[in-house]
């Protein structure tokens, strides 16, 4: 069964055509993994499908609701981690995920218990009351997990979840991811350019190149299409993807970008 | 894992039983509910660094203090038998309120660019109340303003009226004011997209606004043009509200009734505004 479908999926910005006429659909329980250079057109196409940028045509549906027309319905199905900072560093890890219970409709009752569970199931329960400004990179990232998986959403989008960790922060949030599926059955969407985490995470891999998936499978699959058994998944993602240069992004995102790398790391 | 059995039990598309029986009162219940987390989340960050209350503070105590205690010694503006620093406090609330809230705009465009504001959107929150919250919140920073300018005006020799009521009344009027005005930034925020211009704008308006009020004179020494903009200035609207509610000698030029409903007609078709322009200004 499906829990997200595109269809013909475009999204133009004057005349660059960021996402080309995409069609993918991704299983419930899957841990699928979108790879592709910068620009490429991952971060424009999980816009769309967290309903905050309008397709400029065809169609997305995430549980049966169509981001377009039925964006509440979405919203209410989806954990989102951006590849910005989405957490608040004037505020402490404990009162990051009260307000986002209370956004997300979780019944004032259960509230409470609900952010205590949270946190101490990314490992922050001890720091649950230090500002979110003294964490590290790590633990930042895990409390945007745990706020983002707050109302347990059927689907789990994360854009560059690990881009400016270092190798064992990278590691702890990968753990995290895994035990939400195991756990929960969540299904996890993730966008990256690192190849270990795609290969180590990712029961299946698209890459995505000029807004257009070129290639879709796992990654022994992937291995096989290019003629390689013994390829690394960067040599498919080259093969692929090219060594063209990408010119995606343009300042203000690579000026967040940076901003977000070097608050995480 | 409720939300996912709920919808696999149901093919994935039926609302899930947690907001299955959410009608109209439930809607609105949630409205508030969200519309005071928005708020809430900006009242937890004062609590934690109320610096910026104080460093606030000082301005309007200079207005009061220096520009009201040299005017009232020269007597040269007629302000209907009150003393001049009587009519001016009420003048200098809503211009902290104003002050206050202007520049909510940047606030606004820092969380877009942090990354903020693309959460708060991903949420099943109503984008209405993600405006109103932000308004409350410019209303909440207002009051503790209203805090300090009663402790000053009192040591000043200010005739306070105390009257629950008319305090009650204040608070209502610095509070809409402060929301009014916060919106209004937001809405420029989404229009003009980057700090720098918004700062360029936001002084741009914001001495424009005061003086074309009647924060320090009344509106009948102005020459006609600009008691037409000062009219139209809600400004005007809420310190004429001020004025009647906060001197024991105040009375209301416009009446207050004229005066809530301007401010809080103005505020609601800002906040209907706010609300379709917000989500753009991540675009």
């Amino acid at each position: 069964m499906t829990i997200l479908e595109t269809e013909a999926l475009t999204r133009r910005f004057g005349r660059l055509t960021a996402v080309d006429a995409l069609t993918l659909s991704v299983g419930r329980g899957e841990v699928f993994g979108l790879l592709g250079p910068n620009g490429a057109g991952k971060t424009t196409l999980v816009k769309m499908l967290t309903t905050l940028l309008p397709p400029t045509s065809g169609v997305a549906r995430v549980a049966g609701y169509d981001v377009a027309r039925q964006p509440g319905g979405v919203r209410r199905r989806i954990g989102y981690v951006p590849q910005l900072l989405s957490v608040d560093g004037s505020l402490t890890g404990y009162e990051n995920l009260l307000i986002f219970a209370k956004l997300y409709d979780i019944p004032r009752g259960g509230r409470e218990s609900r952010v205590r569970e949270a946190l101490a199931l990314v490992g922050l329960g001890d720091d649950a009351g230090r500002l979110v400004r003294q964490y590290s990179g790590g633990m930042i990232r895990r409390l945007e997990i745990a706020q983002s998986t707050l109302h347990r959403p059927p689907l789990l989008l994360l854009d560059e979840p690990t881009v400016g960790l270092d190798p064992v922060a990278r590691k702890a949030v990968w753990e995290h991811i895994v035990r939400l599926r195991e756990d929960f059955g969540t299904t996890i969407f993730l966008t990256t350019h690192y190849m270990e985490e795609a290969e180590s995470l990712c029961g299946r891999v698209a890459i995505i190149h000029r807004g257009k998936i070129v290639a879709d499978g796992s990654p022994a699959r992937l291995k096989t299409s290019i003629g390689n058994p013994q390829a690394t998944l960067g040599d498919v993602f080259m093969h692929y993807a090219g060594d063209t240069l990408e010119s995606g992004g343009g300042y203000r995102e690579t000026s967040r970008g940076r901003r977000a790398a070097r608050r995480l790391g | 894992m409720r939300l996912q059995e709920e919808d696999a039990r149901r093919g994935g598309s039926a609302e899930p039983a947690a907001f299955a029986g959410a009608g109209v009162l439930a809607g609105a219940g949630g409205f508030f509910v969200k519309t005071l987390a928005i708020a809430e989340l900006e009242v937890r960050k004062l609590r934690h660094d109320f610096s910026e209350l104080l460093t606030r503070a000082v301005q309007p105590i200079l207005w009061l203090v220096l520009f009201g205690g040299v005017l009232s010694r020269a007597q040269l503006i007629p302000t209907g038998g009150l003393p001049y620093l009587d009519f001016i406090t009420p003048g200098i609330l809503g211009q902290s309120a104003l002050f206050v809230s202007i520049f909510y705009g940047v606030g606004i465009l820092w969380e877009r660019d942090l990354g903020i504001t693309n959460k708060f959107l991903v949420s099943p929150t109503p984008r209405s109340a993600l405006v109103l919250g932000k308004a409350l919140s410019a209303g909440v920073r207002a009051l503790s303003q209203a805090v300090i300018i009663y402790a000053v005006a009192l040591a000043l020799g200010v005739r306070l009226d105390w009257n629950p009521a008319a305090l009650a009344g204040v608070l209502l009027a610095v509070a809409l004011g402060a929301a009014l005005f916060a919106t209004f930034s937001l809405i420029v925020a989404c229009l003009v997209k980057t700090r720098e211009r918004f700062m360029g704008i936001g002084q741009l308006l914001t001495m424009p606004l005061f003086f074309a009020s009647n924060a320090i004179y009344p509106i009948d020494l102005m020459p006609g043009w600009l008691r037409v903009i000062s009219r139209i200035n809600p400004l005007s609207y809420e310190v004429d509200a001020l004025r009647a509610l906060m001197l024991r000698d105040g009375v209301s030029a416009f009446g207050l009734t004229t005066d809530y409903a301007v401010l809080l007609a103005v505020t609601a078709v800002l906040v209907a505004v706010g609300a379709y322009l917000y989500p753009r200004v991540i675009l």
